[in-house]
């Protein structure tokens, strides 16, 4: 715990000791906005919700999560500090954790710091804001499945751009696999228990569970079980590639 | 303290690592050379507990690195090759984090910090960047990283590498003071460093030990160990040549020109100490010497020899 907890600050000290930190922040506030203000028509749809901000999420998180998490492993192997790193007396499992966290609560904070979109509706309207706060975790569970899968890739690459590209190729295919256009592919003549599988396995029809503000267990359940067979799949990876 | 156990690293079909064994009590600082590419940084990996051995281990105070991991690195402080630290960090930053994994924390942290910090003389760069940090200085904060808690088992993989010659004396100064203590190894190209500091060495090539010894025992298998070294005006040196090369036991005369001058060098038959019967053949014979003196043996003929660059080398 202690060890996880040192591990943790370094790593969250980590994005902002670089202008990475403040350069994803702003970017992501500033496209969050964009999308929703003018592809999600806020304004026009004419409903105190934050419906318009939160379609795009999956959308933008591609982009965005992949840049978080590229460097986890891959900038420890390129620059030798691994070895350091695993030769002092921690478990694999806790680095492994306390990086995925650092990097999952650095997404809660820039996640966090898009509450004028929050402050706006209410002041705008009266929206059910049970569904926000709903939408709210939806959305920072799928940061943390993009972040789990992401650390994992970052670990078996000394590559930060091809462990960028390749994460976001990966979430990609995790997130359409949801989206009517992809299930539209097999319908017709895949069998039903087939389309719902893929449905299932799919962060989009999660996330668009939850955003429609029904927790359920199955959801969370899911992006759990997301977030920590990738972190095991990432230790795995560190053990097996780290001396390369 | 340290014991390493018939320690086998194979990458693929080459055996980097092959069947490695020895034993570094406390109080001893063993000298790891061997040329680039010997297995001495492999080896290194496997004792500090990076890589996993194809078989074999290393016991640290009695911890097995395999068995007890967390133990055992507890006990070791590791300068990794290349000194490794985190660039975007000072120094200040970097022991503070290291300083909390090796669990200490508040005043006890900070004295243990200011002491290294005073030790290795890394005061005036505390709070810069690790990246904008000389080379030197780099190398010195990872020393001070491995030193931070006092460990009993030292591990310096090139602990001089990139320091001049100022800071390779006081880098040798730190390891020779801290040694009565503690089980040390480091590695190094430096023959100049084994003499300086360690107290035995090990030349490994192709992953193996080849040589294991104290510096003295390793310098008297070298071909100028007890070799005499004359130095005579040039006019009569075909002739002094010609005697000497007469004298039992002496196997070869060879005229030199080194650093140190011109000079004649008589080696002899089985390394034998041959300089009283010179000093006597001179006197009888009248030379008009500037110098006689009797070679203690030079570690890089030995380490040449014995990792295969040169052939020659006398019988143990």
């Amino acid at each position: 715990m202690r060890n996880t907890l040192a591990i943790f600050s370094r790593e969250l000290a980590a994005y902002f000791a670089t202008p990475l930190a403040y350069v994803f922040i702003v970017i992501f506030l500033v496209l969050a906005g964009v999308l929703t203000f003018f592809l999600g028509n806020f304004f026009e749809r004419g409903q105190a919700d934050l419906q318009a901000f939160f379609t795009f999420h999956p959308w933008l998180y591609l982009v965005l999560v992949p840049a978080l998490s590229m460097r986890l492993w891959a900038e420890e192997r390129k620059s030798g500090t691994i070895e350091l790193f695993l030769t002092l007396p921690i478990r694999l499992r806790e680095a492994v954790v306390a990086k995925f966290l650092a990097a999952w609560c650095f997404a809660g904070i820039a996640l966090a710091l898009t509450f004028p979109f929050w402050v706006t509706v209410n002041f705008l309207g009266d929206p059910d804001n049970g569904v926000i706060l709903a939408s709210y975790l939806a959305s920072w569970l799928m940061a943390g499945a993009i972040l789990a899968l992401g650390a994992a890739v970052s670990a078996a690459t000394k590559n930060q751009v091809i462990a960028f590209v390749v994460t976001a190729a990966l979430a990609f295919v995790l997130i359409v696999a949801g989206t009517s256009t992809v299930l539209g592919l097999f319908r017709g003549w895949a069998p039903e228990a087939v389309i719902r599988a893929v449905a299932g396995a799919s962060i989009f029809g999660h996330y668009s569970a939850v955003t429609r503000g029904v927790i359920a267990f199955a959801d969370l359940f899911y992006f759990a079980s997301l977030i920590v067979g990738f972190l095991a799949a990432n230790a795995i990876l560190v053990d097996l590639k780290k001396a390369d | 303290m340290l014991e390493v156990r018939n320690l086998v690293k194979h990458f693929g079909p080459i055996a980097a690592v092959d069947d490695v064994s020895f034993a570094v009590p406390k109080g001893e600082v063993l000298g790891f050379l061997g040329p680039n590419g010997a297995g001495k940084s492999t080896t290194m990996k496997m004792i500090a507990g990076f890589l996993a051995p194809s078989a074999g281990t290393a016991v640290i105070c009695g911890h097995d690195i395999l068995a007890r991991p967390l133990a055992a690195k507890r006990a070791i402080g590791y300068l990794p090759e290349g000194a490794p630290a985190y660039p975007d960090m000072s120094p200040a930053e970097f022991l503070g984090f290291i300083a909390r994994i090796r669990g200490f924390s508040g005043r006890e942290a900070r004295r243990r910090i200011d002491r290294i910090v005073e030790r290795i003389h890394l005061g005036e760069v505390m709070n810069q960047p690790i990246e904008t940090l000389s080379k030197g200085y780099r190398r010195r904060v990872g020393v001070a990283q491995a030193l931070l808690h006092d460990p009993p088992v030292v591990i310096l993989d090139e602990p001089t590498d990139g320091l001049d010659p100022n800071q390779k004396y006081e880098m040798r100064r730190i390891i020779a003071e801290m040694a009565p203590d503690k089980a040390i190894i480091i590695s190094t190209h430096l023959l100049d460093e084994v003499e300086a500091v360690c107290s035995r060495a090990i030349i490994i090539a192709r992953g193996r030990i080849l040589v294991d010894g104290t510096p003295a025992e390793l310098r008297q298998r070298s071909r100028h160990h007890n070799a005499v070294r004359l130095e005579v005006p040039i006019g009569s040196e075909a002739r002094i040549r010609a005697e000497l090369e007469k004298l039992p036991g002496v196997a070869a005369v060879e005229a030199v020109d080194d650093g140190e001058g011109r000079a004649l060098l008589v080696f002899t038959h089985a390394s034998r100490y041959l300089a009283g019967e010179i000093a006597e053949l001179a006197r009888t014979q009248s030379w008009k010497l500037t110098t006689l003196r009797v070679e203690r043996g030079r570690l890089d003929d030995v380490f040449r020899a014995v990792t295969g660059a040169a052939p020659e080398l006398a019988p143990p």
